[in-house]
Protein backbone atom coordinates (compact mmCIF):
# COMPACT_ATOMS: atom_id res chain seq x y z
CA UNK A 1 0.00 0.00 0.00
CA UNK A 2 1.77 3.33 -1.24
CA UNK A 3 1.39 6.32 1.05
CA UNK A 4 -1.68 8.02 1.00
CA UNK A 5 -0.70 12.16 0.13
CA UNK A 6 -1.41 14.72 3.07
CA UNK A 7 -4.43 17.30 3.31
CA UNK A 8 -4.65 18.37 6.86
CA UNK A 9 -4.31 21.38 4.81
CA UNK A 10 -7.42 21.62 3.01
CA UNK A 11 -10.66 23.26 4.52
CA UNK A 12 -12.71 20.56 4.27
CA UNK A 13 -15.70 23.33 4.94
CA UNK A 14 -15.42 24.38 1.26
CA UNK A 15 -13.40 21.51 -0.37
CA UNK A 16 -14.60 17.68 -0.87
CA UNK A 17 -12.55 15.76 1.81
CA UNK A 18 -11.07 12.60 0.55
CA UNK A 19 -13.72 9.86 1.14
CA UNK A 20 -13.92 6.20 -0.36
CA UNK A 21 -14.37 7.23 -3.54
CA UNK A 22 -10.96 8.81 -3.26
CA UNK A 23 -9.46 5.83 -1.72
CA UNK A 24 -10.63 3.58 -4.54
CA UNK A 25 -9.01 5.56 -7.24
CA UNK A 26 -5.69 5.46 -5.07
CA UNK A 27 -6.54 1.33 -4.81
CA UNK A 28 -7.60 1.14 -8.22
CA UNK A 29 -4.49 3.74 -9.90
CA UNK A 30 -2.08 1.26 -7.92
CA UNK A 31 -3.27 -2.12 -8.15
CA UNK A 32 -0.67 -4.33 -10.84
CA UNK A 33 -3.25 -4.79 -13.05
CA UNK A 34 -3.60 -1.05 -13.83
CA UNK A 35 0.57 -0.33 -13.21
CA UNK A 36 0.73 -2.70 -15.32
CA UNK A 37 -1.11 -1.38 -18.20
CA UNK A 38 0.21 2.13 -17.97
CA UNK A 39 3.64 1.40 -18.00
CA UNK A 40 3.04 -0.69 -21.38
CA UNK A 41 0.86 1.62 -23.21
CA UNK A 42 3.47 4.97 -22.48
CA UNK A 43 6.32 2.97 -22.43
CA UNK A 44 7.62 4.47 -26.06
CA UNK A 45 5.40 7.85 -25.33
CA UNK A 46 7.25 10.62 -24.38
CA UNK A 47 6.39 12.08 -21.36
CA UNK A 48 2.62 11.00 -21.50
CA UNK A 49 0.26 14.23 -19.49
CA UNK A 50 -2.09 12.65 -16.40
CA UNK A 51 -5.17 15.33 -15.88
CA UNK A 52 -7.43 15.02 -12.59
CA UNK A 53 -10.45 17.10 -13.53
CA UNK A 54 -12.37 17.92 -9.99
CA UNK A 55 -8.98 16.99 -7.46
CA UNK A 56 -10.77 18.62 -4.82
CA UNK A 57 -8.38 18.12 -2.28
CA UNK A 58 -5.90 17.08 -4.51
CA UNK A 59 -5.27 13.77 -2.89
CA UNK A 60 -5.72 11.73 -6.35
CA UNK A 61 -3.38 13.97 -8.44
CA UNK A 62 -1.11 14.03 -5.64
CA UNK A 63 -0.75 10.54 -5.79
CA UNK A 64 -0.31 9.68 -8.84
CA UNK A 65 2.33 12.25 -9.24
CA UNK A 66 4.51 10.97 -6.41
CA UNK A 67 4.16 7.94 -7.49
CA UNK A 68 5.25 8.24 -10.97
CA UNK A 69 8.17 5.85 -10.85
CA UNK A 70 5.46 3.26 -9.25
CA UNK A 71 2.65 3.83 -11.59
CA UNK A 72 4.36 4.45 -14.60
CA UNK A 73 7.76 2.82 -14.18
CA UNK A 74 9.07 5.99 -15.07
CA UNK A 75 9.39 9.68 -13.40
CA UNK A 76 8.62 11.00 -16.83
CA UNK A 77 5.21 12.30 -16.69
CA UNK A 78 3.35 15.11 -16.72
CA UNK A 79 0.70 16.29 -14.31
CA UNK A 80 -2.04 18.36 -13.76
CA UNK A 81 -5.30 18.96 -12.81
CA UNK A 82 -8.11 21.53 -13.39
CA UNK A 83 -11.00 22.53 -10.91
CA UNK A 84 -14.43 24.32 -10.92
CA UNK A 85 -13.65 25.90 -7.29
CA UNK A 86 -10.83 27.75 -6.71
CA UNK A 87 -10.19 27.14 -3.30
CA UNK A 88 -9.82 23.22 -4.68
CA UNK A 89 -7.09 24.62 -7.57
CA UNK A 90 -5.03 26.24 -4.42
CA UNK A 91 -5.23 23.76 -2.03
CA UNK A 92 -4.19 20.64 -4.83
CA UNK A 93 -1.14 22.65 -5.47
CA UNK A 94 0.09 22.55 -1.56
CA UNK A 95 -1.12 18.71 -2.03
CA UNK A 96 0.82 17.76 -4.90
CA UNK A 97 3.89 19.81 -3.48
CA UNK A 98 4.17 18.23 -0.07
CA UNK A 99 3.29 14.64 -1.56
CA UNK A 100 6.16 15.70 -4.36
CA UNK A 101 8.97 16.13 -1.83
CA UNK A 102 8.17 13.36 0.64
CA UNK A 103 9.04 11.20 -2.41
CA UNK A 104 11.57 13.50 -4.20
CA UNK A 105 13.42 10.04 -5.75
CA UNK A 106 9.43 9.05 -7.47
CA UNK A 107 7.64 12.41 -8.38
CA UNK A 108 6.70 13.64 -12.04
CA UNK A 109 6.50 16.56 -13.22
CA UNK A 110 3.50 18.88 -12.02
CA UNK A 111 2.57 21.62 -14.54
CA UNK A 112 -0.36 22.78 -12.35
CA UNK A 113 -3.64 23.45 -11.58
CA UNK A 114 -6.40 25.65 -13.42
CA UNK A 115 -10.04 26.74 -12.58
CA UNK A 116 -12.06 25.92 -15.45
CA UNK A 117 -15.14 23.35 -16.67
CA UNK A 118 -14.24 20.08 -17.40
CA UNK A 119 -11.65 19.50 -20.15
CA UNK A 120 -12.84 23.20 -22.07
CA UNK A 121 -9.58 24.90 -21.84
CA UNK A 122 -7.76 21.69 -23.08
CA UNK A 123 -6.12 21.53 -26.64
CA UNK A 124 -7.37 18.77 -28.92
CA UNK A 125 -5.67 15.08 -27.99
CA UNK A 126 -3.83 16.87 -25.07
CA UNK A 127 -4.94 14.03 -22.51
CA UNK A 128 -2.81 10.65 -22.46
CA UNK A 129 -4.64 9.44 -18.93
CA UNK A 130 -7.52 11.35 -17.32
CA UNK A 131 -8.74 10.96 -13.87
CA UNK A 132 -12.21 12.32 -12.43
CA UNK A 133 -14.34 11.61 -9.46
CA UNK A 134 -17.31 13.41 -10.40
CA UNK A 135 -20.26 14.60 -8.88
CA UNK A 136 -22.05 11.64 -9.09
CA UNK A 137 -24.83 12.11 -6.25
CA UNK A 138 -28.10 12.26 -7.96
CA UNK A 139 -30.38 15.00 -7.49
CA UNK A 140 -33.56 16.85 -8.65
CA UNK A 141 -31.33 19.64 -10.23
CA UNK A 142 -27.52 20.49 -10.57
CA UNK A 143 -26.13 23.55 -8.76
CA UNK A 144 -26.16 27.10 -11.17
CA UNK A 145 -22.98 25.96 -13.05
CA UNK A 146 -20.51 28.98 -11.88
CA UNK A 147 -19.43 31.71 -14.50
CA UNK A 148 -15.62 33.84 -14.32
CA UNK A 149 -17.91 36.48 -12.16
CA UNK A 150 -19.28 34.50 -9.97
CA UNK A 151 -16.12 32.64 -8.51
CA UNK A 152 -14.40 36.34 -8.18
CA UNK A 153 -17.21 37.49 -5.61
CA UNK A 154 -17.23 34.09 -4.14
CA UNK A 155 -13.47 34.14 -3.38
CA UNK A 156 -13.31 38.16 -2.53
CA UNK A 157 -16.18 37.50 0.12
CA UNK A 158 -16.93 33.80 1.45
CA UNK A 159 -19.88 32.87 3.15
CA UNK A 160 -21.52 30.09 4.37
CA UNK A 161 -23.54 30.17 1.43
CA UNK A 162 -21.03 30.11 -0.91
CA UNK A 163 -19.29 27.17 1.13
CA UNK A 164 -22.16 24.94 0.52
CA UNK A 165 -22.60 25.86 -3.18
CA UNK A 166 -19.15 24.90 -3.69
CA UNK A 167 -19.18 22.00 -2.17
CA UNK A 168 -22.48 20.88 -4.04
CA UNK A 169 -21.05 21.72 -6.97
CA UNK A 170 -18.43 18.51 -5.92
CA UNK A 171 -21.19 16.34 -5.43
CA UNK A 172 -24.11 16.90 -7.04
CA UNK A 173 -24.60 14.84 -10.07
CA UNK A 174 -28.48 16.02 -10.98
CA UNK A 175 -30.43 12.91 -13.54
CA UNK A 176 -29.01 9.91 -12.31
CA UNK A 177 -26.13 11.28 -10.79
CA UNK A 178 -24.86 11.54 -14.45
CA UNK A 179 -25.23 15.56 -15.93
CA UNK A 180 -21.74 16.26 -15.65
CA UNK A 181 -19.85 12.88 -16.31
CA UNK A 182 -22.03 12.45 -19.19
CA UNK A 183 -20.66 15.73 -20.94
CA UNK A 184 -17.01 14.66 -19.43
CA UNK A 185 -16.96 11.26 -21.65
CA UNK A 186 -18.75 12.93 -24.18
CA UNK A 187 -15.84 15.10 -24.53
CA UNK A 188 -13.22 12.03 -24.27
CA UNK A 189 -12.91 11.89 -27.85
CA UNK A 190 -11.94 15.02 -28.71
CA UNK A 191 -9.30 15.57 -25.71
CA UNK A 192 -7.95 12.42 -25.33
CA UNK A 193 -4.89 11.39 -27.25
CA UNK A 194 -4.58 8.14 -29.39
CA UNK A 195 -3.37 5.78 -26.84
CA UNK A 196 -5.07 7.73 -24.33
CA UNK A 197 -7.29 6.49 -21.56
CA UNK A 198 -9.58 7.51 -18.70
CA UNK A 199 -10.27 6.74 -15.30
CA UNK A 200 -13.96 7.54 -14.20
CA UNK A 201 -15.79 6.33 -11.11
CA UNK A 202 -19.20 5.80 -11.07
CA UNK A 203 -22.10 4.83 -8.24
CA UNK A 204 -24.54 2.37 -8.76
CA UNK A 205 -27.38 4.68 -9.24
CA UNK A 206 -25.45 6.45 -12.19
CA UNK A 207 -26.43 3.15 -14.13
CA UNK A 208 -23.11 2.03 -15.20
CA UNK A 209 -23.82 -0.90 -17.49
CA UNK A 210 -25.95 2.14 -19.65
CA UNK A 211 -23.07 4.38 -19.45
CA UNK A 212 -20.68 1.54 -20.60
CA UNK A 213 -23.08 0.99 -23.81
CA UNK A 214 -22.91 4.51 -24.60
CA UNK A 215 -18.97 4.48 -24.74
CA UNK A 216 -18.92 1.85 -26.90
CA UNK A 217 -21.13 3.48 -28.92
CA UNK A 218 -18.48 5.74 -29.87
CA UNK A 219 -17.03 3.35 -32.55
CA UNK A 220 -15.38 -0.18 -32.70
CA UNK A 221 -11.97 1.38 -31.51
CA UNK A 222 -13.47 2.13 -27.89
CA UNK A 223 -13.07 -0.23 -25.51
CA UNK A 224 -14.33 0.07 -21.56
CA UNK A 225 -13.99 -2.21 -18.15
CA UNK A 226 -14.55 -2.23 -14.86
CA UNK A 227 -10.61 -1.92 -13.36
CA UNK A 228 -11.67 -1.19 -9.59
CA UNK A 229 -15.13 -1.66 -7.13
CA UNK A 230 -15.90 -1.41 -3.45
CA UNK A 231 -19.20 -2.40 -1.83
CA UNK A 232 -21.51 -4.54 -3.06
CA UNK A 233 -25.20 -3.71 -2.55
CA UNK A 234 -27.80 -5.91 -4.20
CA UNK A 235 -25.71 -7.44 -5.77
CA UNK A 236 -24.29 -4.36 -7.39
CA UNK A 237 -21.01 -2.81 -6.83
CA UNK A 238 -21.87 0.68 -5.02
CA UNK A 239 -18.71 2.40 -6.39
CA UNK A 240 -17.00 0.94 -9.10
CA UNK A 241 -14.02 2.46 -11.47
CA UNK A 242 -14.40 2.04 -15.29
CA UNK A 243 -11.26 2.81 -17.62
CA UNK A 244 -11.84 4.11 -21.42
CA UNK A 245 -9.49 3.70 -24.21
CA UNK A 246 -9.12 3.31 -27.72
CA UNK A 247 -7.28 -0.39 -29.26
CA UNK B 1 1.75 27.29 -13.39
CA UNK B 2 4.51 26.27 -15.39
CA UNK B 3 5.24 27.70 -18.77
CA UNK B 4 5.03 24.25 -20.27
CA UNK B 5 0.87 23.89 -19.24
CA UNK B 6 0.67 26.59 -22.26
CA UNK B 7 1.64 23.84 -24.60
CA UNK B 8 -1.43 22.18 -23.63
CA UNK B 9 -4.06 24.85 -23.23
CA UNK B 10 -6.06 27.13 -25.21
CA UNK B 11 -9.34 29.27 -24.82
CA UNK B 12 -12.03 28.10 -23.52
CA UNK B 13 -14.33 29.11 -25.88
CA UNK B 14 -15.83 26.29 -28.19
CA UNK B 15 -15.85 28.80 -31.33
CA UNK B 16 -12.12 29.58 -30.73
CA UNK B 17 -10.91 25.87 -30.56
CA UNK B 18 -10.97 25.51 -34.64
CA UNK B 19 -9.31 28.59 -34.72
CA UNK B 20 -5.33 28.75 -35.41
CA UNK B 21 -5.49 32.21 -33.17
CA UNK B 22 -6.77 30.74 -30.08
CA UNK B 23 -3.22 28.73 -29.28
CA UNK B 24 -1.14 29.73 -28.15
CA UNK B 25 -2.54 31.73 -25.29
CA UNK B 26 -0.62 34.93 -25.06
CA UNK B 27 1.12 36.12 -22.04
CA UNK B 28 0.02 39.90 -20.73
CA UNK B 29 1.49 41.64 -17.63
CA UNK B 30 2.68 38.21 -16.95
CA UNK B 31 4.82 38.06 -13.16
CA UNK B 32 7.32 35.48 -13.17
CA UNK B 33 9.10 33.49 -10.46
CA UNK B 34 11.59 30.76 -11.08
CA UNK B 35 11.64 27.74 -9.44
CA UNK B 36 14.82 26.11 -8.01
CA UNK B 37 14.75 22.58 -10.04
CA UNK B 38 17.85 19.78 -10.60
CA UNK B 39 18.34 20.12 -14.43
CA UNK B 40 17.72 16.56 -15.99
CA UNK B 41 19.02 16.45 -19.19
CA UNK B 42 17.47 13.43 -20.51
CA UNK B 43 14.24 14.44 -19.17
CA UNK B 44 14.08 17.79 -21.76
CA UNK B 45 15.48 15.70 -24.77
CA UNK B 46 12.17 13.09 -24.24
CA UNK B 47 10.29 16.01 -23.86
CA UNK B 48 10.89 17.54 -27.04
CA UNK B 49 8.55 15.34 -28.88
CA UNK B 50 5.72 16.79 -26.89
CA UNK B 51 6.35 20.25 -27.69
CA UNK B 52 4.72 22.54 -30.33
CA UNK B 53 8.00 24.34 -31.16
CA UNK B 54 6.74 27.42 -32.73
CA UNK B 55 4.25 28.17 -29.79
CA UNK B 56 7.01 27.65 -27.55
CA UNK B 57 9.01 30.28 -29.38
CA UNK B 58 6.12 33.07 -29.58
CA UNK B 59 5.74 32.60 -25.86
CA UNK B 60 9.24 32.57 -24.86
CA UNK B 61 9.84 35.94 -26.82
CA UNK B 62 6.49 37.35 -25.33
CA UNK B 63 7.64 36.68 -21.95
CA UNK B 64 11.40 38.29 -22.42
CA UNK B 65 13.26 34.98 -22.54
CA UNK B 66 16.29 35.39 -25.36
CA UNK B 67 14.30 34.03 -29.06
CA UNK B 68 14.15 30.28 -29.52
CA UNK B 69 16.20 28.80 -32.57
CA UNK B 70 13.82 28.64 -35.56
CA UNK B 71 14.24 24.79 -35.44
CA UNK B 72 13.73 22.52 -32.13
CA UNK B 73 17.49 21.05 -31.16
CA UNK B 74 17.55 17.64 -32.66
CA UNK B 75 18.40 15.14 -28.93
CA UNK B 76 22.62 15.17 -30.04
CA UNK B 77 22.38 18.74 -30.25
CA UNK B 78 20.64 18.99 -27.31
CA UNK B 79 22.70 16.60 -25.20
CA UNK B 80 26.15 18.41 -26.34
CA UNK B 81 24.54 22.03 -26.00
CA UNK B 82 25.18 22.96 -22.01
CA UNK B 83 23.86 26.18 -22.31
CA UNK B 84 20.71 25.62 -24.55
CA UNK B 85 19.61 22.25 -21.96
CA UNK B 86 19.78 25.33 -19.13
CA UNK B 87 18.00 27.89 -21.51
CA UNK B 88 14.94 25.31 -21.63
CA UNK B 89 15.05 23.86 -18.07
CA UNK B 90 14.70 27.60 -17.33
CA UNK B 91 11.90 28.07 -19.52
CA UNK B 92 9.91 24.81 -19.25
CA UNK B 93 11.00 23.47 -16.07
CA UNK B 94 11.63 26.53 -13.86
CA UNK B 95 9.65 29.51 -14.42
CA UNK B 96 5.76 29.73 -13.13
CA UNK B 97 3.36 32.52 -14.22
CA UNK B 98 1.90 33.76 -10.86
CA UNK B 99 0.10 36.83 -11.97
CA UNK B 100 -1.29 38.26 -15.05
CA UNK B 101 -3.67 37.42 -17.99
CA UNK B 102 -3.48 34.59 -20.60
CA UNK B 103 -5.15 36.13 -24.14
CA UNK B 104 -6.81 34.58 -26.73
CA UNK B 105 -5.75 35.61 -30.20
CA UNK B 106 -8.77 34.61 -31.73
CA UNK B 107 -11.84 36.13 -29.68
CA UNK B 108 -9.59 38.74 -27.36
CA UNK B 109 -10.87 37.10 -24.05
CA UNK B 110 -8.37 37.94 -21.31
CA UNK B 111 -8.28 35.14 -18.66
CA UNK B 112 -6.92 35.97 -15.36
CA UNK B 113 -4.22 34.46 -13.64
CA UNK B 114 -3.60 35.13 -9.41
CA UNK B 115 -1.44 33.21 -7.61
CA UNK B 116 -0.76 30.70 -10.25
CA UNK B 117 -3.95 29.58 -10.88
CA UNK B 118 -5.51 30.81 -14.70
CA UNK B 119 -8.99 31.14 -14.63
CA UNK B 120 -10.79 29.42 -17.73
CA UNK B 121 -14.52 29.80 -16.52
CA UNK B 122 -16.11 32.58 -19.24
CA UNK B 123 -18.24 35.35 -18.01
CA UNK B 124 -22.06 34.58 -18.74
CA UNK B 125 -22.43 35.91 -22.04
CA UNK B 126 -19.21 33.82 -23.44
CA UNK B 127 -20.55 30.16 -22.16
ZN1 LIG C 1 -11.04 32.68 -27.77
Amino acid sequence: MLPTPDTSHVSYERIYEPAEDSFLLLDTLSTPRETAFLTSRFRNEPLPLVLEIGPGSGVVIAFANAHAQLLFGTREILTAAIDVNSYACAATNTTVGKAASEHASTHGTYLGTAQGDLVAPLRDGAVDVLIFNPPYVPTPELPRWPTATDMVTSVANPSFQDDSYLLSLSYAGGVDGMEITDRLIESLPRVLSPKGCAYVLLCAQNKPEEVKHRIRGFGDQWRVDMVGSSGKQAGWEKLQIIRVWRE
Amino acid sequence: MKILSLNFLTCAVKACKSSSASYPLHPKDAELVQDDIELNPQLLVNLMPRIDWSALSTTATELGFPALPAQPPTPEELEADEQKLKDLHNLLMQTQIMEGKLVCGNCGHEYAVREGIANFLLPSHLV
